[in-house]
Order: structure tokens, then C-alpha cells, then sequence
């Protein structure tokens, strides 16, 4: 290829187009998703609080309280106010449960075009199933570690 | 006839008789709303998908263009016709009912500009004498083909682009033609060129290096110099892309920064949209933006000589996923109205 045109090699262009590049505001990001992921869990935490004041015993609390953040990210999601969400506060609305619930509607509703079994159905876990996948290995391994270290004692 | 390294001078001068344009909202909405032919305030046109609501802007672009010059489609020779979608499922659909000799041409972002060489190309060596070309692309069907279903929740950086929704095409006829028209003069296809960006949110930054070549090529070609040329459009290099272009140009002794403007920084308003973050992209991008506003400016005579370069990323998400870098193309033709 007639690159010397550019008298720079690929590792010399890709450090130049970082020079180039306007980074990611970081400390803005940072900040949005500390607020908005701390609400979410805040809302979390004030419908558990709620319902063991109504004298409901706290494991079911905490039951109610995760499938009600689920609902709220699936209907955030079907509305189209959780993308718009998650341009603000990125990893703050992707990482608590509400995201991984709007992982899963947003391409169901996208895929629901090519019909319910081929398109909603096997799409649905698209960018949910790499979580499942490892986050079902990583309590694996846990389980492993933890039964090993109650055996020695 | 070829000359110098990879340009042609088309002889019979071949003429851009009329184009057509179709957008979108965002599109509608932005800084170029009124030169758009066609515009539709509904994402899906009316249709259950996008990709339908896609195949919708081309039809409606092209029998927008039959209708623009008063001939069936039966007087039409051929059609070149690309999108974004797998398998070119827009122009497929889109030509479907046209009975129309029809190619189907992937150049991603470049396929209007390659569309337009070959049809010239044909009419100059008297192969033909109406051809159309065209190319289409839909932000949604584009978003859930390269990147993430719409809804899902998440960030872009700032070097990330968002794809038009629209589409253009144009008319390339024999110069006999009496209408008054601007004409095509000189082509010059692009090789692929990779330095080895492989982040596709940074698509401006990997096919710079490719309209580099492309128009460094052109003018040595041709001889002739950026200020010839009243404007020299890329097609979706973005804010950052545009920059790096006009850098790389003058490190090899070319000022480009008088004459130059990039399809995707005019279509939207790159400073106070959030959503564009670097500008616009797709197939669409210079489609729609050289057939509705430059093709507009050409005949009313605002400017006169173009150099219209289209640059595509011609990856895909396997490729990206499997660890290549991103395979860059550029086409330039030079449209003009006099020909001397």
C-alpha cells in the first residue's frame, strides 16, 4: 500500500489521531453516573424501607423492591425515556438492576420485527446474555472457593 | 481515457441532468431543512419496520427523480443502487417494481459517489444513456445493524457520528441532452487505505487517510490546484474527520481549508445538537446533502466546479469483533457546469 503519502506508520497515525480526538469528559460522566446510579438505588432502598414499616419481613422486602426496579427499567424502556437516560448518566443507569432489565427490553422491542420466536426470542439476551454467561461462572467459582474454605475450618 | 495514476477524464462529458432527495426529521429539522426534496416527519414513513421505512426513502427519492424529468422508467438504461443493510435489502426492495436494469454496488458511506462514477462511466462510453444511481440510509436500521438496539440506555463519545435517515439519487445522461446541467468531467475511483483505526466510533479518524489519497491522487492527476475547485465535499468525515483531512493535506504541501466542506458537519448543527456528537453519517449523508443543497447551489450557479469526495468505512461488525482494523475507500468525481 502507497502509504508514504502520510510519512507515518499505523502506531504513528493511531497516536496522532488520539492527540487529535476530543476525549470523553470524563469528570462529568463520572459525576452524572454517581448521581443517577445513586438515585436509582436510593429509590431501591426507600421501597424496601417502606414495606418493612408495613411490617413485611425484610427478605421479601428486598424481593418486592428488585422486581419493582425491573418494572421501572422495562417501563422506562418501552416509553424510550431510558435511552434518552442513558446518554446522561451512562454507566449510572447501566450498571443497577434497572439497567440490566432495559438490556433485555430494548432488544426485544427492536427485534420483535422478525416475528415473536426468530427475532424477540432469540434476540431478547443479546447484550444481557454475556452477563448471565459470567456472572452465572463467577458465582460458580465462588460457590467452589467458599465451599473449600468451610471445609478447612 | 485514463490519466496520470487512477483518474479518468470522461471525454463525452457526460451530464448530472437532476437529482432527487428524501430525509427524514432530524434531518428536516437541521440547518439544510429547506433544500430537501421530500420530507417525512415520521421515522418509519408509515411502515411496520425501519427497514421498509428505509426501502420507502429510496422509492419515494426515485420516483421523485422520474417524475422530476418527465420519463417512465423504462427510458432508464440501468440503475446503481446501494445501502448500509446486509445484503442491500433497500435498494433490492427499492428497485423491485421499478423494472429496471439494476446493480447492486456496497461501498458503505461511498456507494453514491461510486454509483455516480459507474454510471458515467457507462454514458461516456455510450453503453447507456440514462442512468441513475442512488443510495439510501436509515439511523435506526444503521444503529441496530452496527451498534445497539435503540432503546438500550448508553453513552457515545464525541468522535462518534449518527446516521442520516434519507436518501439521493441522480440522472446521468448524455451531454445531447439540451437541458441545462452541470457536467461530469474527470473520476477518480480510490484504492482502500487502512492505518489501522479500528474503533468504529471513531470513523471519521479512519477514513481521512483514504479522501487524503483519493484527492491527493485527483489533483496531481489532473493538474490541477484546491483553489480550482469552489468547493471540494467530502462526504461524512465528520468534525474531527475534516480536521484530520485538511492536516494530512497540508503536511504534503496542499491547503485545502479554503475550499473544503464535509456533508456530515452541514447536515446537522455539530455544535448545538448533542445527539451528532461528530456529525452525520451513512450512505444517506452525502446522498441527501449533495442532491438537495450543493446540486441546488450548482445550478444556481452559486458554485461551479466541485470535487465531490465520498469516503467509506468498509468494515463489519464480525470483522471489528474478529480484530481487523477498519478498511477505508474514497471516490472523487469532478462536476462542473462549463467545460472548456
Amino acid at each position: 500500500m502507497d502509504t508514504n503519502k502520510f510519512n507515518m506508520t499505523k502506531e504513528e497515525y493511531k497516536e496522532y489521531v488520539d492527540k487529535k480526538s476530543e476525549n470523553s469528559p470524563i469528570l462529568k460522566n463520572v459525576l452524572l453516573a454517581f448521581l443517577v446510579g445513586g438515585i436509582i438505588c436510593i429509590i431501591g432502598q426507600v421501597v424496601t424501607n417502606c414495606l418493612i414499616a408495613k411490617n413485611i419481613d425484610e427478605k421479601t422486602a428486598k424481593t418486592f423492591s428488585t422486581v419493582f426496579l425491573i418494572f421501572l427499567g422495562a417501563f422506562l424502556t418501552s416509553f424510550n425515556l431510558y435511552s434518552k437516560l442513558g446518554k446522561y448518566a451512562g454507566a449510572g443507569s447501566v450498571v443497577p438492576i434497572t439497567g440490566f432489565s432495559n438490556s433485555i427490553v430494548a432488544p426485544a422491542i427492536e427485534y420483535k420485527a422478525e416475528g415473536y420466536i426468530l427475532g424477540l426470542g432469540s434476540n431478547m439476551f443479546k447484550i444481557a446474555g454475556p452477563v448471565l454467561v459470567y456472572g452465572i461462572f463467577c458465582s460458580f467459582i465462588y460457590g467452589v472457593i467458599y465451599y473449600v474454605i468451610t471445609m478447612i475450618r | 481515457m485514463k490519466i496520470g495514476k487512477q483518474t479518468l477524464k470522461l471525454e463525452n462529458t457526460p451530464k448530472l441532468l437532476e437529482t432527487s432527495s428524501s430525509v427524514g426529521p432530524k434531518e428536516a429539522d437541521g440547518p439544510l431543512g429547506n433544500y430537501f426534496d421530500i420530507k417525512v416527519n415520521d421515522i418509519f414513513f408509515g411502515e411496520k419496520t425501519f427497514e421498509k421505512a428505509e426501502t420507502k426513502f429510496l422509492t419515494t427519492a426515485i420516483n421523485n427523480l422520474l417524475q422530476k424529468v418527465s420519463l417512465q422508467n423504462d427510458k432508464i438504461d440501468y440503475i446503481f443502487s446501494g445501502d448500509l443493510l446486509n445484503q442491500c435489502i433497500a435498494s433490492a426492495y427499492s428497485v423491485r417494481d421499478l423494472e429496471i436494469p439494476f446493480f447492486g454496488l456496497y461501498g458503505a458511506c461511498s456507494t453514491y459517489v461510486e454509483g455516480m462514477i459507474l454510471a458515467s462511466i457507462l454514458v461516456n462510453s455510450g453503453m447507456g444513456e440514462k442512468i441513475i444511481y442512488s443510495a439510501s440510509s436509515h439511523f435506526c436500521s444503521s444503529e441496530r445493524q452496527f451498534r445497539m438496539p435503540l432503546e438500550h440506555g448508553n453513552q457515545r463519545p464525541p468522535s462518534a457520528q449518527y446516521t442520516v435517515t434519507g436518501a439521493g439519487c441522480g440522472l446521468i445522461t448524455t451531454s445531447k441532452i439540451e437541458k441545462k446541467a452541470p457536467f461530469i468531467t474527470y473520476v477518480t475511483p480510490g484504492k482502500i487505505v487502512d492505518l489501522g483505526i479500528n474503533d468504529m466510533a471513531n470513523m471519521g479518524a479512519a477514513m481521512a487517510p483514504a479522501a487524503v489519497m483519493t484527492i491527493l491522487t485527483h489533483l496531481e492527476d489532473t493538474g490541477r490546484k484546491p483553489e480550482y475547485y469552489d468547493a471540494i465535499i467530502t462526504g461524512d468525515l465528520g468534525n474531527e474527520g475534516s480536521e484530520i483531512l485538511i492536516d494530512l493535506c497540508k503536511k504534503n504541501g496542499v491547503d485545502i481549508s479554503k475550499v473544503h466542506t464535509d456533508c456530515g458537519k452541514e447536515i446537522f448543527d455539530t455544535i448545538n445538537d448533542r445527539d451528532v456528537n461528530s456529525g452525520g453519517s451513512g450512505c444517506g449523508c452525502i446522498a441527501s446533502v449533495f442532491s438537495g443543497y450543493f446540486y441546488q447551489k450548482m445550478k444556481e450557479q452559486k458554485i461551479n466546479k466541485v470535487l465531490l469526495v465520498a469516503t467509506g468505512a468498509l468494515m463489519s461488525p464480525i470483522s471489528i469483533n474478529q480484530g481487523e482494523s477498519i478498511p477505508s475507500i474514497a471516490h472523487a468525481v469532478a462536476i462542473e457546469n462549463e467545460v472548456n
